[in-house]
């Protein structure tokens, strides 16, 4: 079989996935027969080990959109990777968005008896990725490449608004989702459930950088395409009219 | 930047007032959402008079958008955009001035609407202060923030329906705000009315000054 001509993966990639899943194997391990119980929550804690870590890698995808575009729209640095960069973020933090999503309704049902309810932090992260699925359909209406990057990095900078205030919201407002447990002096979490869960940050970390590195790549390689895609179509066609020529000499 | 904002938006209500666009299309538009929410609720009175500030301002939201569209769509005919761009004119203050002219329309589509709600949901009006104040402040939001996505969307493919897409849920908190600071002054809700203010004051602050910095790139881009 022929090999791609370009693939998306890298040595970095082949190593980030390769981890990605061994962490991912451990944290299963840990979190479904090594970790205890939870005296209060039971059997339900183990989506403890999954929730948290793809909402924190949610919010880093977005973060990374809005810091790149602001890269993008610093003239000094102005420069196409930083826009590669910001919709590889998004697109990723879309992804973990809706997993966050899903996961909370899951966890929603077990705790409080309801797939969903109307409590500002809930509220805010759908309404995060329904901005994330704004931000990915402009870029597709936008063909020119230094107008998509511009107003799409201003939608970025307004997504990252609304991060911070999903991340306060449970300060803020009054919600039945609970405050901060781990990052907090004298964490509430101990043990084993410690344990498993700050080894789904590292394995939901490593699968968040491996699609980082292949979103950034196939950007990469869509802009090449874009490039060069053009150029071979002319060639091929000066080739055809070139034999049909020759076939007409003949 | 201020004359450059009155002279615009003394331009789109002077269209506004020959058009008649949104006296005889935005605000029968309105009107019907709110009937609509009537049969929706199934004309259940007390439920109606506890959704009312909610309902209302759903209403203002969907006019808005359309008021936006309006507003941008006079300026891609006829190449009105460009003359705009040559005019001289401030990009800060065309801002500013689109987003005065949206907002005192949708202040009296607010007002009409607010008197669709006493006559159909029988809702009766109280803390005059806080509904004052927090329509005055939700309306800044909403104009400020749709003359910037309005601008964004300006030129691309399928802006009919990434507008809506792109707008809505930036203006969900103040939609959430809005109904929240309604509700503490008829009464509805035992909170505390003017925080949520304060919350609106805030996102109206934030995207005037989104708009005032960012709308001369929109502009060059549209």
């Amino acid at each position: 079989m022929k090999k791609p001509v370009a693939p998306s993966s890298t040595r970095l990639s082949r190593v980030l996935g390769w981890s990605a899943l061994v962490a991912l194997a451990v944290t299963t391990w840990w979190g479904l027969w090594v970790s205890p119980p939870d005296k209060v929550q039971g059997q339900f804690v183990r989506i403890l080990y999954v929730h948290p870590a793809v909402a924190t890698m949610c919010y880093a995808g977005f973060g990374i959109c809005a810091l790149a575009s602001i890269a993008w729209l610093w003239p000094r640095l102005r420069s196409r990777r930083w826009d590669r960069l910001a919709v590889a973020g998004a697109e990723v933090g879309a992804v973990f968005c809706l997993a966050t999503l899903v996961t909370g309704s899951i966890w929603g049902r077990a705790t409080w008896g309801v797939w969903w309810t109307w409590d500002a932090r809930l509220t805010l992260t759908a309404v995060l990725f329904a901005m994330s699925l704004g931000y990915l359909a402009l870029r597709r209406s936008v063909e020119n490449p230094h107008s998509r990057a511009m107003v799409s990095s201003m939608v970025a900078i307004l997504m990252l608004l609304t991060v911070v205030v999903d991340h306060y919201a449970t300060a803020w407002w009054v919600t039945l989702h609970q405050n901060t447990t781990l990052f907090k002096p004298g964490p509430t979490v101990h043990g084993w459930q410690l344990a498993t869960m700050l080894e789904s940050f590292v394995a939901f970390g490593l699968v968040f950088a491996w699609m980082m590195v292949h979103r950034y790549r196939l950007e990469m390689l869509e802009e090449r395409f874009e490039n060069e895609g053009l150029s071979a179509a002319l060639a091929a066609r000066r080739a055809e009219l070139s034999g049909m020529v020759r076939v007409g000499e003949q | 930047m201020w004359r450059d904002a009155l002279v615009v938006a003394a331009k789109d209500l002077l269209i506004e007032r020959r058009s008649r666009v949104a006296m005889n299309q935005v605000v029968p538009y309105a009107l019907v959402v709110l009937l609509l929410f009537g049969f929706a609720f199934d004309q259940q009175r007390p439920l109606l008079e506890q959704a009312s500030p909610g309902l209302f301002w759903m209403a203002v939201l969907f006019a808005g958008l359309l008021a936006v569209q309006r507003s941008f769509s006079v300026e891609t005919s006829d190449g009105a955009m460009d003359n705009l761009r040559l005019s001289g004119l401030q990009p800060a203050g065309i801002f500013l001035g689109k987003a005065a002219a949206v907002a005192v329309q949708l202040i009296a589509l607010e007002a009409l609407l607010t008197l669709g709600v006493v006559v159909l949901f029988h809702t009766e009006l109280a803390g005059a202060g806080l509904l004052v104040a927090s329509a005055l402040a939700s309306t800044a939001c909403v104009a400020a923030a749709g003359v910037a996505y309005g601008a964004l969307s300006m030129g691309l493919r399928a802006r009919e329906t990434l507008l809506p897409l792109l707008l809505a849920p930036v203006l969900a908190p103040v939609v959430l705000a809005g109904t929240q600071a309604w509700r503490c002054a008829l009464g509805l809700s035992s909170g505390d009315g003017w925080r949520w203010l304060g919350v609106l004051g805030a996102f109206a602050a934030i995207y005037l000054a989104g708009g005032v910095l960012g709308f001369g790139a929109l502009m060059e881009e549209a």
